[in-house]
C-alpha cells in the first residue's frame, strides 16, 4: 500500500505527529455530509422547514413555532441518531480490531441480541414503560457483553475464540428471544418487533444527555489507547516486545466497546449493520491500515443519519424504522464489496 | 463467519492401526444407530399427554382409532419428521463446512434460512397463505432461489469459500431487512411468523412429510456420495486439483445437495440453526477429518440431538411445549462454548 498521503508534523520542541492527509479529508467530508443530512432531516416531516430556516432557528433566530418544532421535537432525534451512529461505528471498529475479523462486529457477537433479550423481558413479562425498556436493554447488553468477554477469557482474549463464543452466546440468546416473542400477546409482540428493528421515532432530550455523557467519557479514553490497539494488530508477541501492555489495552477497549454498543442499543434498539459496515467503509475510504477509529465513528454517525433521512423521505414520516434501511443498505454494501473485491482479485 | 481454516484434524485413535480404527468407527456407528432407535421410541412414547406403554403399543400395532391411538399416530409422524429433518440438517451442515472449509458454516451462512423466511412472510402477507402445508413450497422455493443466487454472486465457477460466505451474509442482511419491514407493517404476518421462526416439529403431518421427504432423500444420497471429492477439496484448491478432483463440479453439487436438504428441513420445521453447526463439530472430534465417516455419523447423530431436544421440550413445559429450535439452541450453546474454550488457541 502506498502511503504518500501520510506526513509527519514536527514542532520545535521535538514533538512529532503523523498526519494522514487522506484520513483527515475523509473525516472532514463525512462530518460535512452528516451535518447536511442532519439539517435536511430536521426539515423533514409533517411540517416541512426549509434548510435556511433550520439553520436560522438553530442559531436562535426562528419564529416560535419553528423553535418548538426544531429544538424540542426534531433536534433531539437527530442528536440521538448522530451519537448512536458514532457509538456504534466506534464500538464496531474496536470489536473488529480486537477480534481481527471483519465480521467480528457486535451484531454477530450477540450484543444486539442480548440487549433485545433485556428489552423483551421488560416488554413481554412486565409490559414496562419506555424508560424501563431502555434500562432493561442496557442491562441485557452489558450482561451479554461481559459474559462473552469472561467466557472467551483464557489467559487472554484471542480473536477467533471471542467470535466463536459470541456466536454461541448469540444463538442461545436468540432462542430465548424467540421464545419470549411466542409468549407475548400480539400488541406486545408488535411493540417488541419495532424495538428490535431499531428506530429513532419519538426520541427526546432525556435520551440525548446520557448518550452525550457516555460518548464524552469513552471516546477520549478509547482514542488515548488507540496507539496500543494499532500495535496489537501486528500480533501479541511483537506488541509486547514494543512495550504495549496488550491485555490491559484490550480490556480497557473491550469494556469501552461493550459500554458504547450497549448504551447505543438501549437508546434506539439494535440498529443492524452500522457497526458492521461503518468501520469497513471507513477503512476503504481512508485506505490506511489499522482500526481507523475516528473515521469509523464519523462514518457510523453519517450512515445512521442518512439512513434515517432515506427512510423518512422514501416511505413517509415514521412509517419504517431506520433499522430496516440500514439492514438493506448493509446487505447491498456487502454485495458491492463482494463484486469489487472480486474484480480486484482480493478474495 | 469468515474463519477460514482447515477443519480440525485430530483423530482420537490416530496411533491405532488403520484396520482397527475402521472397525472401532463401524461399531461406533452401530451404537449410534441403537441410540437413535431409543430416542425415536422415546419420542413416540413421551409427550404432553401421558400415555401408559400398553396404550402406546396398542396405538402402534393395533390402531383402532381410539383417542390414544390418534395421539400415537400424530407422534409417529412427528418423530418421522424429526428423523428426516435432523438427518438433513446434520448432513447439510457437514457438507457446508467441508465446502466452505469453515468449521462455523451452517445453513444460516448461505442465506438459506433467510431465503425461506422471506418467502414464508411473502406467502402470508401477499398471497394470503395460512396453512402450514402451504408454507412448505414457498419456503422451499425461497431457500432454493437464495441458494442459486449465492452461488452466482459468489462467483459460480470461480467460487471460493470466503466469497460464498460473504454472499450468503450479504443476502441474509438484505432479506432480514425486508422481513422486518413486512412484520412491522402487517400484524397478521407477525402473528404467524413469530411461531414459524423459532422452529418446531409440531406441525408434522402426513402431507408435510410426503412433500419434503423426496428432496431430503435425494439430497442425502447426493451428499453421502460427495464424501470422497469433498475430502480432496478440504486439502485446499491446489492440492485438490493436483489430486484430480473436479473442483467446480464438486462445489456445484455440494451447493445443490445442501440447498435441497436445508430447504426441505427449513420448509417443514422452520429455521433450526444449531443442529447443522454443532453435530458435525462433535462428530469430527472422534472420527477425524475423513468425510466418509463424518457424513454417516452426522446423519445418524443429528436426529438424536433433534429428537432428544424435542422430547425434552415436550417434557419441561407440560401441558404446553417448548419448540425444538429453542431447546437445541439452549442446550447446544453451552456445549459449543465448551468446545471452543477447550481447544488450544493455535487450533482455532
Amino acid at each position: 500500500m502506498k502511503a504518500t498521503h501520510i506526513r509527519a508534523v514536527r514542532t520545535r520542541g521535538g514533538l512529532s505527529l503523523r498526519v494522514d492527509a487522506r484520513a483527515v479529508t475523509v473525516v472532514v467530508l463525512l462530518v460535512l455530509v452528516a451535518l447536511a443530512a442532519s439539517v435536511a432531516l430536521i426539515g423533514t416531516g409533517d411540517f416541512p422547514v426549509s434548510a435556511t430556516d433550520v439553520v436560522r432557528t438553530l442559531t436562535g433566530n426562528g419564529t416560535r413555532i419553528q423553535e418548538y418544532i426544531v429544538r424540542d421535537l426534531r433536534l433531539p432525534r437527530v442528536l440521538v441518531g448522530l451519537l448512536v451512529g458514532a457509538a456504534l461505528g466506534l464500538g464496531g471498529a474496536l470489536f473488529q480490531s480486537i477480534s481481527r475479523n471483519p465480521l467480528g462486529s457486535p451484531d454477530v457477537l450477540g450484543l444486539g441480541q442480548g440487549a433485545t433479550a433485556g428489552a423483551l423481558v421488560v416488554i413481554v413479562l412486565f409490559s414496562g414503560s419506555a424508560t424501563a425498556v431502555t434500562l432493561g436493554a442496557l442491562a441485557g447488553g452489558l450482561v451479554t457483553g461481559f459474559a462473552i468477554y469472561l467466557l472467551a477469557w483464557r489467559r487472554g482474549v484471542h480473536g477467533y475464540r471471542l467470535v466463536l463464543v459470541g456466536i454461541g452466546v448469540s444463538a442461545m440468546v436468540t432462542a430465548v428471544n424467540g421464545y419470549l416473542l411466542t409468549k407475548a400477546d400480539i400488541v406486545d409482540a408488535a411493540r417488541a418487533v419495532v424495538w428490535m428493528t431499531g428506530s429513532l421515532n419519538g426520541r427526546d432530550w432525556t435520551q440525548v444527555w446520557p448518550l452525550l455523557v457516555l460518548c464524552a467519557v469513552l471516546v477520549p479514553l478509547v482514542l488515548v489507547n488507540a496507539r496500543g490497539l494499532l500495535m496489537t494488530e501486528m500480533g501479541d508477541d511483537l506488541s509486547y516486545a514494543l512495550g504495549v501492555r496488550v491485555e490491559r489495552v484490550r480490556m480497557v477497549l473491550m469494556v469501552s466497546a461493550v459500554l458504547l454498543t450497549a448504551g447505543a442499543t438501549a437508546a434506539v434498539g439494535p440498529v443492524g449493520f452500522v457497526a458492521l459496515t461503518a468501520p469497513q467503509l471507513a477503512r476503504r475510504l481512508t485506505r490506511s491500515p489499522g482500526p481507523n477509529l475516528v473515521p469509523a465513528m464519523c462514518m457510523g454517525a453519517t450512515l445512521l443519519i442518512v439512513a434515517d433521512l432515506v427512510s423518512q423521505r422514501a416511505f413517509g414520516a415514521d412509517q419504517l424504522p431506520v433499522g430496516v434501511v440500514t439492514g438493506v443498505l448493509g446487505g447491498a454494501y456487502l454485495l458491492w464489496l463482494l463484486v469489487t473485491e472480486r474484480r480486484a482479485g482480493r478474495i | 463467519m469468515v474463519v477460514d481454516s482447515v477443519p480440525e484434524t485430530r483423530a482420537v485413535s490416530a496411533s491405532a492401526p488403520p484396520g482397527r480404527r475402521a472397525a472401532a468407527r463401524a461399531v461406533g456407528l452401530l451404537v449410534s444407530l441403537v441410540v437413535l432407535a431409543g430416542v425415536a421410541l422415546a419420542s413416540i412414547a413421551i409427550g404432553a399427554k401421558e400415555l401408559p406403554p400398553d396404550q402406546v403399543w396398542h396405538g402402534l400395532f393395533h390402531d383402532t382409532g381410539t383417542y390414544a391411538d390418534v395421539v400415537v399416530d400424530e407422534r409417529v409422524w412427528r418423530t418421522l419428521l424429526g428423523l428426516l429433518a435432523g438427518a438433513a440438517l446434520g448432513l447439510a451442515g457437514a457438507v457446508l463446512q467441508a465446502l466452505t472449509r469453515n468449521p462455523l458454516a451452517d445453513p444460516g451462512i448461505l442465506g438459506i434460512n433467510a431465503g425461506a423466511s422471506a418467502a414464508v412472510v411473502t406467502a402470508i402477507t401477499y398471497f394470503g397463505v395460512t396453512s402450514l402445508n402451504g408454507y412448505v413450497w414457498f419456503a422451499f422455493f425461497g431457500a432454493a432461489a437464495v441458494g442459486a443466487l449465492v452461488w452466482f454472486l459468489g462467483g459460480s465457477r470461480g467460487a471460493t469459500p470466503v466469497r460464498l460466505a460473504l454472499a450468503g451474509t450479504a443476502i441474509s442482511a438484505a432479506l432480514y431487512g425486508y422481513l422486518q419491514a413486512v412484520m412491522i407493517m402487517d400484524d397478521a404476518a407477525l402473528g404467524r411468523m413469530r411461531f414459524w421462526t423459532v422452529g418446531s416439529l409440531a406441525s408434522a403431518t402426513h402431507s408435510t412429510i410426503v412433500q419434503v421427504a423426496p428432496f431430503m432423500v435425494v439430497g442425502s444420497l447426493l451428499a453421502l456420495g460427495l464424501a470422497r471429492p469433498l475430502n480432496a477439496v478440504a486439502m485446499g484448491d491446489d492440492t485438490a486439483r493436483a489430486l484430480g478432483a473436479h473442483l467446480n463440479r464438486t462445489r456445484a453439487l455440494s451447493m445443490l445437495a445442501a440447498t435441497m436438504l436445508c430447504g426441505a428441513a427449513t420448509a417443514a420445521c422452520g429455521p433450526i440453526v444449531f443442529v447443522g453447526l454443532m453435530v458435525p463439530h462433535l462428530v469430527r472430534s472422534f472420527t477425524g477429518p475423513d468425510l466418509r465417516w463424518i457424513l454417516p455419523y452426522a446423519t445418524v447423530l443429528s436426529p438424536v440431538l433433534l429428537l432428544g431436544a424435542d422430547v425434552i421440550g415436550r417434557m419441561v413445559a407440560r401441558p404446553a411445549e417448548l419448540q425444538v429450535g429453542i431447546v437445541t439452541a439452549i442446550l447446544g450453546g453451552p456445549v459449543f462454548i465448551f468446545l471452543v474454550r477447550r481447544r488450544r488457541t493455535t487450533q482455532l
